[in-house]
């Protein structure tokens, strides 16, 4: 008799410890989880913009240099091209994050070789309405980098947790999977250069 | 398989920790007691730095938000963007749950090396001081100061301009709560309950009066909610009569904010 209730406490006992183990991994994985996908959010919104900026800042460069259709046009589409590619926070796969990262590297350059254009039209680069454009694209830069860098780094921590043992065991079995990070790839960080 | 994952994982984290640290120098420690003039390279004089910290204190007691002001001699290869927000967000300026923090970064010029003087804003400020204001404060009040080496001026100038702008959004009064109150509402309103209802069992004529400790009891239990906030939580106290600063609250920086060279 007295046998058989201890085996149910130590069975009880045991149960329990699985349970808080599941319990607190599990719950610590899903947070993780989150946390990148708020960070994703954020770095969505950051591109996002950026590509507002730019109807604003082709309008007024158009005003001062129309004749430069060509990079005006390759603005236009190079931002068309990279607000139609949108990547949820939940198919956030390296591949899918390498194709938005490839459409907003076409806005980058784009959007350079519209800076390296205005250098010709001193008016423009005197505007007080451009300047401030360039401030606000400057800042939006900034916040790029930041978000990526915020990005990358929750990412990591949701990475190594859910590839340490024993918790690797747990992620398989509930389906956690690594997600991706933000690479520079060549020339990928590089500001478009506003000079005076 | 799974063995070859965590080893790459591995492997990607200590050469990320090694590029962090071999690349860059490092941002100042947070300085102890905290402090929101950090001048690192003796420009201002004792008094300057009295005058200008009692200013940003007093505005961080009255609006609870904070702008930090650090002079370097050496950016330790970072970008001057990059240089505050990475200090901000490392020393944790501004309010954690308003991110009303601000980062006024000068590197004075030297005879090599250019002036650079950047404003960073939290999160919460982004709206308030935008980026093209954030230019125009440091174009126009700050480095035609820092130009003629008079930098107390410059930056007493801007603060003065990102004050104005700033005021009125966030008031210290959430903070300045006194968080032991949290607990003993509660208390007092079973206490007072209990008391009603001791007094409804013995006295049953006072019926029509018991209405008011009711509505005491209604108006103290919203009250209590209304303090659970947890707002407390972020700022470290201290706000002393001596006009110390009580310490940075944790805010966030999201790369907003502009700077400019001379």
């Amino acid at each position: 008799m007295k046998k058989t209730l201890i085996i149910i406490a130590i069975v009880l006992v045991v149960i329990f410890v699985f349970y808080s183990f599941f319990k607190g991994t599990y719950n610590t994985m899903v947070m993780n989880s989150e946390q990148v996908d708020a960070q994703w959010a954020q770095v969505e919104n950051v591109y996002q913009r950026r590509a507002d900026l730019i109807p604003n800042l082709v309008n007024t460069v158009k005003g001062f240099a129309a004749q430069e259709q060509e990079v005006l046009t390759g603005v236009v589409e190079a931002r068309a091209k990279a607000t139609s590619v949108n990547v949820n926070a939940e198919n956030l796969t390296e591949a899918n994050l390498q194709a938005f990262q490839k459409a907003q590297e076409g806005l980058s350059g784009a959007l350079s070789r519209l800076m390296v254009v205005v250098e010709r039209y001193p008016d423009l680069k005197s505007n007080q309405n451009f300047l401030e454009l360039q401030a606000q694209l400057e800042g939006t830069e900034n916040r790029i980098t930041v978000e990526r860098m915020k990005f990358n780094e929750t990412t990591r921590t949701y990475n190594t947790y859910i590839k340490s043992f024993p918790q690797t065991l747990l992620a398989g079995m509930f389906g956690f999977e690594v997600k991706p990070y933000f690479e520079a790839a060549a020339g990928a960080d590089v500001v478009p250069e506003v000079s005076f | 398989m799974k063995k070859v994952t965590i080893f790459t994982g591995v492997f990607l984290f200590a050469v990320f920790s090694l590029l962090n640290l071999s690349g860059f120098g490092q941002i100042p420690a947070k300085p102890n007691p905290p402090r929101l003039v950090n001048d690192f390279t003796g420009t201002l004089s004792a008094q300057e730095l009295q005058m200008l910290e009692q200013k940003l204190v007093n505005y961080n007691d009255t609006t609870s938000t904070q702008f930090l002001v650090v002079l370097v001699n050496d950016l330790g290869g970072y970008d001057p963007a990059d240089f505050a927000f990475r200090l901000g967000e490392e020393w944790g300026v501004g309010q954690q749950q308003y991110n009303n923090g601000a980062v006024i970064l000068i590197k004075p010029k030297t005879q090599k090396s250019r002036g650079q003087a950047f404003i960073a804003t939290g999160y919460g400020l982004e709206a308030l001081i935008p980026d093209a204001l954030s230019k125009r404060i440091v174009d126009q009040e700050m480095i035609p100061e820092f130009k003629n080496e008079r930098y107390f001026d410059g930056i007493w100038r801007a603060t003065d301009v990102m004050m104005g702008l700033a005021s009125g959004a966030y008031a210290a009064d959430d903070y300045n709560q006194e968080p032991s109150a949290a607990w003993f509402v509660p208390i007092l309103v079973f206490a007072i309950i209990f008391f009603m209802m001791k007094a409804r069992g013995s006295a049953n004529h006072i019926g029509g009066k018991s209405n008011l400790p009711f509505w005491t009891a209604l108006f103290l239990a919203s009250q209590a909610g209304r303090s659970h906030g947890g707002s407390w939580q972020s700022f470290s106290g201290g706000r002393g009569g001596s006009g110390g600063f009580g310490g940075f609250g944790g805010g966030s920086f999201g790369g907003g904010g502009a700077g400019g060279s001379w």
